[in-house]
């Protein structure tokens, strides 16, 4: 390492201190250049390629069924003998999905992220944390058969009274998805909070205001264009969750279904489904898998644009 | 010294940057080197078959080539026998694009299928391997042993206006059995037993009402919803009726002939109609040019009682046995 | 982020400081204050506690359901349906290993490739680096079951065309990954001080010297630790590998470049819901391996921000 400084010591000494350029073309950095560009740009090549593998056969989809049917119609039967094309009841089987795990996730993750940044000592930061990585870490399969197996059962012998119908359960499914979001929820308002300046705080405290006014009047709001950030990618990656919500949620019927007692299907769930099915792999029952999957793509793109706008604010303020 | 060093990393990196880019490349050499080696493994033992069988398809026959396929690479170590479960539309799709050498089906091929096939200059002969039914399940409480098909139809056809357990045609049941509702479980659209069913019971695949509660997949998840709803009735695969018989009660189905309770025997004797079916692996007469596909189809019938009683499924009669067993003379060209 | 962790710690102090004056001047007023700030923690600790007990009821009752087979033979042997009893993971964990193996092999030099040149050389300022930019930050938020089709459209079939192979199965994860191995990266490199990589380009060493034995160096801990966990998410992931083929049934080793595979958690999915009971706790011993492999790798992770965590 020493005799390596020393070279380039001696490479610049040599060249003189007159000359701002590079003594050599020095290809090698420029190769170097090259691949690191290259890398950057195999994304955008991945977000074309996902373009062009769900664009074709959606254009086919919607050559067969129109996009009034496809966005008008409340009936999603495509396989059935008369089949119909309303895309609203596993629009809004992700919908439930998405409402219930940020109404599980968002008061939990948020109290959780309040505390790791403004109560918790140092020494229980670093159990929570990672155990909370852990926790983001759990295989969905795992956690899809742990809320189909146990969640399930076991709410419905707690709440009897309740219509409980089937095995399946669009509102277990959305709890357990919000158990999978809480660390997301965690980590992303809990980076928001501590990058809320001490000065703030401190300002707060020699006012008189209590931990708790500091935290609630102060920091929250604050903080509160990266919470809303939180609650956004929280809400994307449930409207993107499949296993978990194929294993508890079930096939679901062909009507739009709000009550959570009962299965239904999410639009992640029909493209898992429906691709390892029975069915023919071509026509346009087939090409209801790619018309979904572009709705998805664009539904989590946007949700993700909103998030970043909220991020970027609280990165602009305080950074 | 240093500037080798400098350019070692540089290669590295290159190195690193190639591979991640062109594994497709790699693809073939690796693939050669393997066989090479297998070939040569099994040339040592003399007599015995090489290569490799891939199967894909029905969830269905799945577990039944499965249990082939063991069978099958314990007496030929040789032959690398795989078996996918992508479903029989999946299944057949990539059969038709030559991508696999067998497809397991739960149905016969249907005619947009074969078309593609045919597109693609994909020649292929089918073999039945087993006997399947559905059996229309319903809770250990309720007194009803028997509906005719006509029945069924009523209560599962795309409009129906059966709600209740009365508003059946043709049964006489207590009152407060007949203001019950009924609560309808079956498979979801994606599946080979929905299509099956609606199309033996209302005469068009497809043909169901919609509001039935549906299971999916998971077939096993409607036995346990049906267990405990004495109001419910679904229908299943015959595999898994035969693993909860003692917790629902498969209905007796008649056709016209009396009743005929859903048990192996009647699958197996073919009197259990119009819920009864076969199981089929389709090959590809390319990969049946091959001799280990070849001897595999035939350790798969000549094996077919035993293969199915391991996997819990219902055997095929002497006389199909007989059948397909001609067929694969057929195929071997003896 | 962990840059700037100097501040908040000062502040902390400096907070603590403040507020055993404020309380010493205020106190019986406050009484009602702590109260409410009590119950506040209490509900706090409670919504922890809930996030920890979710998954330690997993745990538990995965054990109670598949500990029975939690034996090495579980590990060992090969899947068989003859035999639910004694069949094991064998070639799904191995196919998992393929997978990941390629995941990794794909992801470090790819990933951390992107993050140096979006953090060292890109100028903010074109629009081409800003499309880069917020196309990655898009990516990492795109549905798994996504990249599956992808995966089926690009590399199993299309232009790649691998077939259906834990290569293909690999690369489909490795893409789906990568954004978020390209983010951590960014952060580590981020987090090191620009007065390191200024001092070593004010002795003359060149961008890429600087970047070689300044930046990474410093940054690995960081990157590492972005690395083993997406490894651990790819590790469960399951519904894209649906698409891609990883639903075979092979009781031989695969090879990566040609048979079929199968992976953990799709082998899991598949057990989970067939006819036998046998399978189903086959099902639940095969979750307690996961975990087990999850956990070990999310344990490395902490040990090593830890051991390796610097402040500048």
């Amino acid at each position: 390492m020493a005799s390596e400084d020393q070279r380039i010591v001696t490479t610049t000494s040599a060249e003189g201190h007159w000359s701002l350029s590079a003594s050599s073309p020095r290809y090698g950095e420029k190769a170097v250049l090259v691949f690191f560009w290259l890398c950057a740009v195999l994304s955008v090549a991945v977000t074309t390629a996902i373009v062009f593998s769900l664009l074709p056969p959606t254009i086919g989809f919607f050559r067969e069924v129109s996009f009034s049917e496809f966005f008008g119609e409340t009936v999603w039967a495509p396989a059935f003998a008369t089949p119909s094309f309303g895309v609203w009841p596993i629009v809004v089987g992700s919908g439930i999905v998405v409402v219930i795990a940020t109404m599980v996730a968002v008061p939990v993750g948020l109290l959780t992220a309040i505390y790791l940044s403004e109560y918790a000592p140092n020494r229980i930061r670093r159990v929570v944390k990672p155990a909370l990585e852990v926790l983001e870490g759990i295989p969905t399969v795992a956690l899809g058969l742990f809320a189909f197996w146990f969640i399930r059962p076991t709410i419905e012998t707690l709440t009897p009274f309740l219509p409980w119908q089937g095995p399946f359960s669009i509102g277990v499914a959305g709890l357990a998805v919000g158990l999978l979001v809480v660390p997301l929820i965690v980590s992303v308002s809990d980076d928001a909070m501590r990058a809320v300046p001490a000065a703030l705080r401190e300002g707060a405290y020699a006012l008189g205001a209590s931990k708790l006014e500091v935290s609630l009047r102060v920091v929250v709001p604050a903080a509160i264009s990266g919470i809303v950030a939180a609650m956004v990618l929280a809400g994307s990656r449930a409207v993107g969750e499949t296993m978990v919500v194929w294993l508890a949620a079930g096939a679901g019927n062909p009507t739009v279904n709000f009550d959570l007692t009962k299965g239904a299907q999410t639009m992640t769930a029909f493209i898992a489904g429906r691709s390892t099915g029975d069915i023919p792999a071509e026509g346009v029952v087939y090409d209801t898998i790619f018309a979904v999957g572009s709705l998805l793509f664009f539904a989590t793109l946007i949700l993700n644009m909103i998030a970043m706008r909220f991020v970027r604010r609280f990165r602009e303020v305080y950074d | 010294m240093k500037k080798s060093l400098r350019s070692a990393a540089l290669l590295a990196v290159l190195a690193l940057a190639l591979a991640a880019c062109g594994s497709g490349d790699d693809a073939g050499g690796s693939d050669d080197d393997a066989s090479d080696t297998a070939a040569t493994d099994d040339s040592s033992n003399g007599g015995e078959l090489t290569g490799e069988v891939r199967l894909d398809g029905s969830s269905t026959v799945g577990p039944l080539s499965e249990v082939a396929a063991e069978l099958y690479m314990e007496a030929q170590p040789g032959v690398r026998v795989t078996v996918a479960i992508s479903g029989t539309g999946g299944g057949f799709q990539k059969f038709c694009e030559g991508e696999t050498d067998a497809n397991n089906s739960s149905r016969p091929i249907k005619d947009d299928e074969a078309a593609i096939c045919e597109e693609n200059g994909i020649a292929y002969d089918f073999i039945q391997v087993a006997n399947d039914a559905l059996s229309v399940v319903v809770s250990q409480d309720l007194p009803i042993d028997c509906l005719t098909v006509d029945q069924i139809s009523q209560i599962w056809v795309n409009e129906s206006t059966v709600d209740t357990w009365g508003d059946i045609d043709g049964l006489d049941l207590p009152d407060d059995l007949a203001g019950q509702p009924i609560n309808l479980y079956g498979p979801g659209s994606d599946s080979g037993t929905f299509d099956y069913f609606t199309e033996e019971i209302n005469g068009e695949s497809g043909n169901i009402r919609i509001d039935y509660n549906d299971i999916g997949e998971d077939d096993l998840a409607a036995v346990n919803a049906i267990s405990g709803d004495p109001y419910a009735m679904g229908y299943i695969p015959f595999s898994y009726y035969q693993e909860s018989v003692d917790v629902v009660k498969a209905l007796a189905i008649d056709d016209g002939n009396g009743c005929v309770e859903s048990t192996p025997e009647n699958v197996e004797g073919g009197t259990y109609t119009p819920l009864g079916r076969g199981l089929f692996v389709y090959f590809s007469d390319t990969a049946l040019a091959r001799p280990e596909t070849v001897d595999f189809a035939d350790f798969y019938i000549e094996n077919a009682p035993q293969i199915a009683e391991l996997a819990e499924y219902v055997p095929m009669t002497p006389e199909q046995l007989e059948e397909q067993a001609a067929k694969i003379d057929l195929l071997a060209g003896r | 982020m962990t840059g700037d962790a100097m501040v908040p710690r000062r502040a902390a102090d400096a907070v603590a400081v403040a507020r055993a004056a404020t309380l010493q001047s205020l106190t019986g007023s406050q009484r009602r204050g702590r109260l409410v700030s009590g119950i506040f923690v209490i509900l706090m600790l409670s919504g922890v506690a809930l996030a920890i007990a979710g998954l330690v009821a997993l745990i538990v009752f995965m054990f109670a359901e598949g500990g029975g087979r939690m034996t090495w033979s579980l590990l060992t042997n090969p899947p068989s349906t003859i035999s639910p009893g004694t069949a094991g993971y064998r070639t799904a964990i191995l196919g998992t290993l393929y997978v990941i193996g390629g995941v990794v092999f794909m992801i470090v030099p790819v990933g951390v490739g992107a993050a140096v040149y979006l953090e060292e050389y890109a100028d903010k300022d074109r629009w081409w680096n800003r499309l880069i930019e917020l196309n990655i930050q898009n990516l990492a938020g795109v549905p798994s079951i996504v990249f599956g089709i992808l995966g089926l459209a690009f590399i199993v079939r299309g232009p790649i065309g691998l077939g259906f192979v834990a290569a293909a199965g690999s690369i489909t994860v490795g893409l789906l990954v990568l954004p978020t191995v390209i983010l951590a990266s960014r952060e580590a490199i981020r987090a090191v001080p620009s007065s390191i990589s200024d001092g070593a380009l004010a002795l003359g060493a060149t961008r890429w010297q600087t970047i070689r034995m300044q930046v990474l160096p410093a940054a690995t801990p960081g990157i590492l630790t972005g690395v083993i966990l997406s490894v651990a998410r790819a590790i469960g992931e399951a519904a894209p590998l649906l698409l891609v083929g990883a639903v075979t049934f092979v009781t031989f080793n695969p090879r990566f470049f040609s048979d079929g595979y199968s992976t953990l958690p799709v082998m899991i999915y598949q057990y989970s819901n067939r006819p036998q009971e046998e399978f189903r706790i086959l099902a639940a011993a095969g979750v307690i391996v996961m975990l087990i492999l999850v956990l070990a790798l999310n344990s490395f992770a902490v040990w090593l921000r830890d051991r390796f965590e610097r402040r500048w």
